[in-house]
């Protein structure tokens, strides 16, 4: 079972279609894609082990999957003796029904959040509105999209498809004044809010990027310092963790905070990294709880080859290299998880709705699989979920007369044969070049956006059958 | 050496110059060049397109028909590295002949160790490196280093060479809308850089680059490097 904001409603093509009318957004995406994605080549081309890193922090991430139901019980029982209390959670109902629980029974009506995926995965945010409970967003990029009642169309920067001036309209709407639009105006704005927020909140939510299965400490790397204000200052903190997000020993730490900040955010090292293991008296929140979430990750882990997802420490440097992403955007995958990881994590935690048709929004050009700091060969998991469709009838039909005709001599030839013949016609309307503008369905689903070549005059095995044979 | 060509079968139908353009190329360096003929398609479309059942077949007759060659070279990046990265784990017999299968560039740089292949061509050209050619076989500056050795050629550099054109296989008409946006792009670059030629190692991708240049009227046309590499005036 899973559930949440996981699921496409819409087939990728139409979704696509919309967002790419869109021309604000795309030259908003262009820019801010190819910031980041100049900024992480930087600082990973610095690092002279990089590849020993990736291998390391793959290696890591297969062990932990290979035995994670004894990890999950050993982080259980080391935060339990820490002082935490552990709550599992089969979905995102589940998840959402725990978390609204646990603030009513504090009495609490408005929330402080630190940016967390799991969380905006299971839908949290609304279920606690219908419970009656704010919850506010501390992440300045988080806070831009909840105040615009958007959703996120980035893993790491959710409201990557906004400008400045869009940022600051969106503020004013919202009674936030900035000056300008610099970014330091802006963030005083939302600081000047925020504060507030901070230092009234009696619980705070948080995600984690890691969870230590030796210690039961919980990690969360992040670079505004919001997040340290929303796990220091609450009374009570819950956090919402996946089950994949656990580490062997602290010691793996070392590896993932090398990988995570320079492929995220392109820097050598976070502004802030919390940790924090149980309850510590007279020190921060005094009541902890931890909820693992499945919401289909167990579903993941049983397919062999598309299990690799689970490795993913949620970086975003899929997204900003990859060429789709950055012409249609997040929103477009319908999934708080989108561009290439999204196209193959939503489809296996949920094969409902229309997720079935992200594993084909891709060219297969690897340039996500080059860039993913655990080695996700996400071309690989791609071609292995298009394995099961959804296959068109009249597809089906051609890719199987294709495979019979081409696997013997005689009926290859002639169906070359036929080809070049069929398009003789063709070739005297075609223009200059040879190139044809317009072909009847289904081929004008080529011709729609770029002309077709036309077959030759003569095969090469023609040719070499006149000539060399 | 005996070289065996693997044509492919895009090439076969609608691009059978470049096929002649190895031939041409391999001949003049001193090689034999045979073409076996029950060679057809190498199951690429099929396998990426999530049909294995119905690229088996043609892989088995791939590995029947390629077999006892010294070499295989093929004039396709993507064809190549199909049959290099994935049907090893399609079909465990298939992993020998994978093993000796080439892409043209890694045959000349790599296995007979020759840049200048003797090739004039007085052009201006700019060189698309496609995406299985960059990402999946590694060719580096291979098809480069050869290209830059042509006589009388202007090789242009292309800003952004390394992003996808927005080919993809099948999802160029699944995708349509997003493919041509990327196409956009690229014919973009590639008309900045004043070049008459486009080149690249995937007639697939050029026929798509080639398509949308044609439909935007630019000067710039698409070719496949072997064929500048066999061209002597
Ligand atoms: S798949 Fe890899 S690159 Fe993409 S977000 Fe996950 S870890 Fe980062």
């Amino acid at each position: 079972m899973s559930g949440g904001h996981i699921v496409a409603r819409r087939p990728f093509p139409v979704a696509a279609r919309a967002e790419l009318g869109d021309a604000q957004l795309r030259a908003n995406l262009r820019k801010a894609t190819h910031t980041i994605r100049d900024k992480r080549l930087r600082v990973v081309g610095e690092v002279p082990d990089w590849e020993a890193l990736r291998q390391a922090g793959a290696a890591i991430k297969d062990d932990v999957l290979a035995r994670l139901p004894e990890l999950l019980e050993q982080f259980e029982a080391a935060a339990t003796a820490a002082g935490a209390t552990v709550h599992w959670a089969r979905d995102a109902a589940e998840a959402c029904a725990v978390v609204t629980g646990l603030v009513r029974d504090t009495g609490a009506a408005e929330v402080v959040k630190v940016k967390s995926m799991a969380t905006q995965e299971i839908g949290l945010n609304e279920a606690l509105e219908a419970a009656g409970i704010a919850a506010v967003e501390t992440d300045l990029a988080e806070l831009i999209v909840q105040l615009a009642g958007d959703t996120p169309s980035h893993i790491l920067v959710p409201a990557i498809h906004y400008n400045r001036a869009q940022i600051r309209e969106i503020f004013s709407r919202n009674g936030l004044s900035a000056r300008t639009d610099d970014p330091p105006a802006l963030a005083e704005a939302a600081r000047r809010h925020l504060r507030a927020k901070f230092l009234s909140a009696r619980v705070g939510i948080s995600g984690a990027n890691f969870a230590v299965a030796e210690s039961g400490t919980l990690v969360v790397v992040e670079s505004e310092g919001n997040g340290r204000m929303c796990l220091t200052l609450p009374e009570t903190l819950i956090s919402v963790v996946g089950i994949e997000k656990i580490l062997p020993t602290f010691r793996d730490l070392e590896v993932f905070l090398q990988l995570l900040p320079r492929s995220s955010t392109g820097e050598r090292m976070n502004p802030y990294t919390s940790l924090w293991t149980g309850v510590t008296p007279g020190d921060g929140p005094q009541t902890l709880h931890i909820v693992l979430v499945d919401n289909g990750r167990t579903e993941t882990l049983a397919d062999s080859v598309g299990r690799q997802a689970l490795r993913c420490i949620r970086c975003s440097a899929c997204l900003n290299v990859c060429p789709v992403y950055e012409r249609v955007g997040g929103h477009a995958y319908g999934s708080v998880y989108p561009g290439p990881i999204g196209a193959i994590l939503s489809p296996q935690m949920s094969g409902e709705g229309a997720n079935r048709t992200l594993p084909y929004a891709s060219t297969l050009c690897g340039a996500c699989y080059d860039a993913c700091p655990v080695r996700i060969n996400i071309p690989e998991v791609l071609v292995h979920l298009r394995q099961t469709g959804p296959h068109p009838p009249a597809e089906r039909a051609a890719m199987r007369a294709l495979s019979w005709a081409m696997r013997d001599r005689r009926r290859y030839t002639a169906a070359l044969r036929a080809a070049r013949r069929g398009a003789a016609p063709i070739r005297l309307v075609a223009g200059r070049r040879g190139a044809v503008r317009h072909l009847p369905w289904p081929l004008s689903k080529w011709t729609s956006t770029r002309d077709a070549p036309l077959p030759a005059k003569q095969t090469f095995r023609e040719w070499w059958a006149h000539e060399r044979a | 050496m005996k070289v065996a060509l693997f044509v492919t079968c895009v090439n076969d139908l609608v691009f059978p110059g470049t096929g002649r353009a190895v031939v041409q190329v391999l001949e003049r360096l001193g090689h034999t060049v045979e073409f076996p003929v029950d060679q057809g398609c190498c199951g690429q479309m099929h396998a990426n397109s999530g049909y294995r059942e119905e690229a088996l077949p043609l892989v088995a007759n791939f590995v029947k028909t390629f077999d006892g060659y010294d070499a295989v070279v093929g004039p396709s990046g993507s064809c190549v590295a199909m049959v290099r990265d994935w049907y090893p784990k399609l079909l465990p017999d298939a992993a020998e002949v994978a093993a000796r299968t080439y892409e043209l560039s890694e045959l000349l740089v790599d296995v007979l160790g020759v840049t200048d292949v003797g090739a004039t061509f007085p052009h201006r050209v700019t060189y698309h490196p496609t995406c299985h050619g960059l990402r999946m076989l590694r060719l580096g500056d291979r098809p480069r280093r050869l290209l830059a050795a042509v006589g009388g050629l202007e090789l242009l550099d292309l800003p952004g060479a390394e992003e996808c054109c927005g080919f993809g296989g099948t999802f160029a008409v699944k995708n349509a809308g997003v493919s041509g946006a990327m196409l956009a792009d690229k014919c973009q670059a590639i008309a900045g850089t004043g070049a008459e030629y486009v080149a690249a190692v995937d007639n697939s991708c050029l026929a798509h680059i080639g398509g949308g240049l044609s439909r935007a009227g630019g000067p710039a046309r698409p070719i496949h490097y072997a064929e500048i590499l066999a061209a002597t005036s």
